[in-house]
């Protein structure tokens, strides 16, 4: 299909993918390779293999890029090098963590650290990402929200108003970026198998009360995810600009 | 190359498939594969010529949507002729502008007759089949004023309001079934529909500088969501309306 793959192939595009080792940023960046990206997977740890291997069995390419992003005072620096050896097409601010603590306890620690990397880091990175972007009138920025950019979820505090940061920011860049051709989205996953919902699975009440309440009936899986990625970071979605795009099996709607 | 994206042998019907938005769809859907029947009012060979260059099958039908009672002959024929139904495009729409004091009720019914209610029937016939194959995806077309109140335009702004909310009710029932209904939120596209407003000057500049992209959309900007919402790649996607707009909704 000569339209479908000009349409959604990132053949000779890079791509930045943050949080590539695991799970939903693992299946964006194995997604954006198969399509034809060649992808700079962004871990904090030199721990990137099974990433890589999954790249591979898709004949696409990729590298390793360690930056630390919880350290936000040197991400500025640790990026400089990467901008001078790559033009980045499409970034993903996939990386996220998770604290749980009932909000009269939550540590003022946690919630600095959450805040750094879900949404300060995220900033930063797209900043030093889009700057050239911008000055080249082209490229694609996706973010990943959550559920709780629209939700406040219990005992996360810091989480929700990381992902409702997330959402807005996204909405703010795009609204200065979209008239320069650098589309700016993100993506809310609903209730995926990843390790950040591990402890929600392992908890039978809440796993069955959320499972009864997803009208798919299931879990995602991260695979769900990469292709709403694909699609934001390709031509298709060149008008699409400042949106959320929602994955969760219907659940925002019940 | 991965294939998340091919229609490759699927079915897809497309209402109002014949001009503006409709047949963008239509020849985004062909030129990932798929079959494609369009159902208008009336059917040009032209259309179903410029149609078939993607090299799929394309059928046109002449059908007036208002007549609900037939659906279910529709889809019948539709099944004998193409094969049962893989994807529904409801984008047949109608638009009547008047301040809401004098909204005449015969163009307030047209209006939801149309976006509304022969939107829903449809789903609910080509439906009733995909719950049967135990697959099926459906796009509806929601619009700005699923989420705004737009101008003079009552009866759109209630019908998309109520196609945007019907979309999440059918996906509830039927996303445990296999069944994705999800709906498209165009923003300012330079179609036929709008070519009054391109045409005014002043209400041209005001859209235009709201617009973050900074330009109207094309039919090609609606494609791509139409591609998307009707592969395997939004598979988990149920219930939602992804707005295709240039930012204009954020800002």
């Amino acid at each position: 299909m000569g339209f479908q793959q000009g349409f959604f192939s990132l053949k000779g595009k890079t791509a930045l993918v943050t949080g590539a080792r695991t799970g939903i940023g693992q299946a964006i960046s194995v997604g954006l390779a198969a399509s034809g990206a060649h992808v700079l997977l962004l871990g904090h740890r030199d721990n990137l293999d099974e990433t890589k291997a999954k790249i591979a069995e898709v004949d696409g390419t990729c590298e390793t890029v360690l930056i630390d992003l919880s350290q936000t005072d040197s991400i500025r620096e640790q990026i400089k090098p990467v901008l001078e050896d790559h033009q980045i097409d499409i970034l993903v601010n996939n990386a996220g963590v998770i604290y749980r603590e009932p909000a009269v306890a939550f540590s003022e620690t946690e919630w600095n650290r959450v805040m750094d990397v879900n949404i300060n880091a995220v900033f930063i990175l797209s900043q030093e990402v889009g700057r050239g972007m911008v000055e080249r009138g082209a490229g694609k920025i996706v973010n990943i929200a959550s559920l709780l950019s629209f939700q406040g979820g219990v005992f996360v505090p810091a989480y929700t108003a990381s992902k409702h940061a997330v959402a807005g920011l996204t909405k703010a860049l795009a609204n200065e970026w979209a008239a320069k051709g650098v589309q700016v989205n993100a993506i809310a996953p609903g209730y995926i198998e990843t390790n950040n919902t591990e402890a929600l699975r392992n908890d039978p009440d809440r796993s069955k009360s959320i499972l009864d309440r997803i009208p798919a009936g299931r879990w995602g899986s991260p695979d769900d995810i990469a292709g709403a990625a694909v699609f934001l970071s390709s031509k298709a979605a060149d008008y699409v600009n400042g949106h959320v795009l929602v994955v969760d099996g219907g659940w925002m709607g019940r | 190359m991965n294939d998340l994206f091919d229609l490759t042998g699927k079915t897809a019907v497309v209402t109002g498939g014949t001009r503006g938005l409709g047949k963008e769809i239509a020849k985004g859907l062909a030129s990932a594969g798929a079959n494609v029947v369009v159902i208008a009012r009336s059917i040009s060979e032209e259309v179903l010529t410029e149609l078939s260059k993607e090299g799929t099958r394309i059928l046109g039908l002449s059908y007036d949507l208002q007549d609900i009672n037939g659906y279910k002959q529709l889809l019948e024929h539709i099944d004998g002729e193409m094969g049962s139904v893989d994807i529904l495009v409801n984008n047949a729409g109608v638009q009547r502008r008047h301040p809401s004091v004098h909204f005449p009720k015969e163009d307030w019914d047209f209006v939801m007759d149309v976006n509304v209610n022969a939107a829903f029937f449809l789903c609910q016939a080509a439906g009733e089949k995909m719950l049967a194959q135990g697959s099926g995806k459906i796009i509806n077309l929601a619009s700005l004023l699923s989420f705004q109140g737009g101008l003079t335009v009552p009866a759109y702004a209630a019908s998309k309001g109520a196609v945007m909310q019907f979309t999440k009710s059918l996906a509830n029932e039927w996303a445990p079934l296999g069944v994705n209904v999800n709906a498209i939120a165009p923003g300012y596209m330079a179609t036929e529909m709008n070519e009054a407003l391109i045409a005014d000057p002043q209400r041209s500049r005001q859209i235009l500088e709201r617009i973050p992209a900074g330009r109207w959309g094309t039919g090609q900007d609606i494609q791509g969501a139409a591609i998307f919402l009707a592969s395997k790649a939004s598979d988990y996607v149920n219930g939602y309306t992804i707005a295709v707009d240039g930012g204009w909704l954020g800002r």
